[in-house]
């Protein structure tokens, strides 16, 4: 799914909304989930003009699960390991978004270059673990 | 100059004629929308512009500059026609059926000649079918308008401020907060509590389907504005599933009042301002009474 307007934050949250449900997540993993492709997405706006979005249903020994890939060709990240710290931004936000992120989701996997763009991936099982 | 054109060049009326005919003849056509004589303007003029625009021997790029009076035209009848009230499907059919009126006259000038004339049908039967997409792109181009407009009118109108008590405002917030939304929040809130002179906000975001950390930004800022206009603010409709995210994502919301519903809100609105509320048990009864 492209993601280019701030409109479509909401479209792709509901897109991701479908897919939990589909595979019987309860409200609680889902609101996680949600929230964290909620921040993900919106780094993806703010620092890179947008990007793709992969969504994939996945399973592995009998759970389930959602996994969501973002792929962006904006600036990159220069320092992850600092960008992955609570209260670290270069924009006026809170500095919470990728940390916040990683803590919300089971599993979390960050690439980035400087010039060459990011791509994070984020994976949450049906029953949060 | 290839054949096609000088065809068209020399045969402009007849073929006007004919597409005028085909679409007045048409069961589908709309003369409640458009008047015959529009009609015909609209029709003369998209026709001229693409004779002109064939005649430089340009016959299959429609992006090239000699087409940008053409695909204007052409933008121009869609747009106004969307706003007629055509469906898409009649505004594309009203260029395709110029394919059928220019391929009949090619067939009565060309006849015998079956070779040249199938080359020559083809290539205007592209030209058209490149010409009628781009009625559907500027069709949908002029909905999606017509669509962010409404959601800019959604935005504006679903904010109201409601005065609950003497002092007390209460703003529930529904759907997403960005930005520009919080930006109206804030002023409606922070005008009202001028108007009012009320010394309690309580922002109800039951509504809010998602609380990310931008979000949250934004509600501490709209708080910290009515702090600043010495009014305290109460959060309210926070459910478990929203706590337990923010907790997680590490959002600090401690030095904010924040309660489950509306109603511990409001309560706990009436003993900050030392209002109390008292069941009138005997008063009830007799109501029950009569």
């Amino acid at each position: 799914m492209q993601i280019v307007r701030e409109q479509d934050v909401v479209l792709f949250r509901n897109r991701v909304r479908e897919y939990s449900t589909k595979i019987g997540m309860n409200l609680v993993n889902q609101t996680k989930l949600i929230t964290a492709a909620s921040e993900l997405v919106r780094n993806m706006l703010k620092y890179a003009d947008g990007g793709q979005v992969i969504i994939e249903i996945i399973s592995n020994n009998a759970r389930n699960g959602v996994k969501l890939t973002f792929i962006d060709q904006g600036p990159g990240i220069a320092d992850v390991p600092q960008a992955m710290q609570d209260g670290f931004s270069t924009g006026k936000s809170l500095g919470l978004g990728l940390p916040g992120a990683k803590r919300l989701v089971n599993e979390f996997e960050i690439q980035s270059k400087p010039g060459e763009g990011t791509r994070v991936s984020v994976t949450h099982w049906k029953h949060g673990r | 100059m290839n054949k096609t054109a000088q065809i068209i060049q020399k045969k402009k009326k007849t073929i006007l004629e004919n597409w005028m005919s085909n679409q007045l003849s048409d069961q589908a056509l709309r003369d409640d929308l458009i008047s015959n004589e529009d009609l015909h303007k609209q029709s003369e003029e998209l026709l001229n512009g693409l004779a002109r625009a064939m005649a430089t021997g340009n016959v299959d790029n429609i992006y090239a500059a000699e087409y940008e009076p053409v695909t204007e035209i052409i933008s121009d009848i869609s747009v106004t026609r969307a706003r007629q009230g055509f469906s898409p499907r009649e505004t594309g059919l009203y260029v395709l059926s110029l394919k059928q009126a220019i391929a009949d006259t090619l067939e009565q000038e060309l006849a015998g000649q079956h070779e040249q004339l199938y080359k020559e049908v083809t290539l205007v039967s592209r030209l058209l079918d490149s010409l009628s997409v781009i009625t559907f792109e500027t069709f949908i181009k002029g909905r999606e308008e017509v669509i962010l407009r409404q959601s800019d009118e959604i935005s504006e109108i679903s904010t109201p401020v409601i005065k609950v008590w003497d002092g007390i405002l209460a703003l529930p917030i529904i759907g997403t907060l960005d930005s520009a939304r919080t930006q109206v929040v804030m002023e409606n809130l922070l005008q009202e509590i001028v108007n009012t002179g009320s010394n309690i906000a309580i922002l109800d975001i039951s509504g809010v389907p998602a609380v990310d950390s931008l979000v949250a930004q934004h509600l501490m800022k709209t708080v910290s504005a009515t702090r600043l206009m010495g009014a305290e603010c109460i959060i309210s409709g926070i459910r478990a599933e929203i706590a337990q995210t923010i907790v997680h994502l590490g959002i600090d919301l401690s030095n904010i009042k924040t309660k489950a519903s509306l109603a511990s809100a409001l309560q706990l609105a009436f003993s900050m301002n030392k209002i109390e509320v008292k069941s009138n048990a005997r008063n009830a009864n007799f109501g029950l009474r009569r």
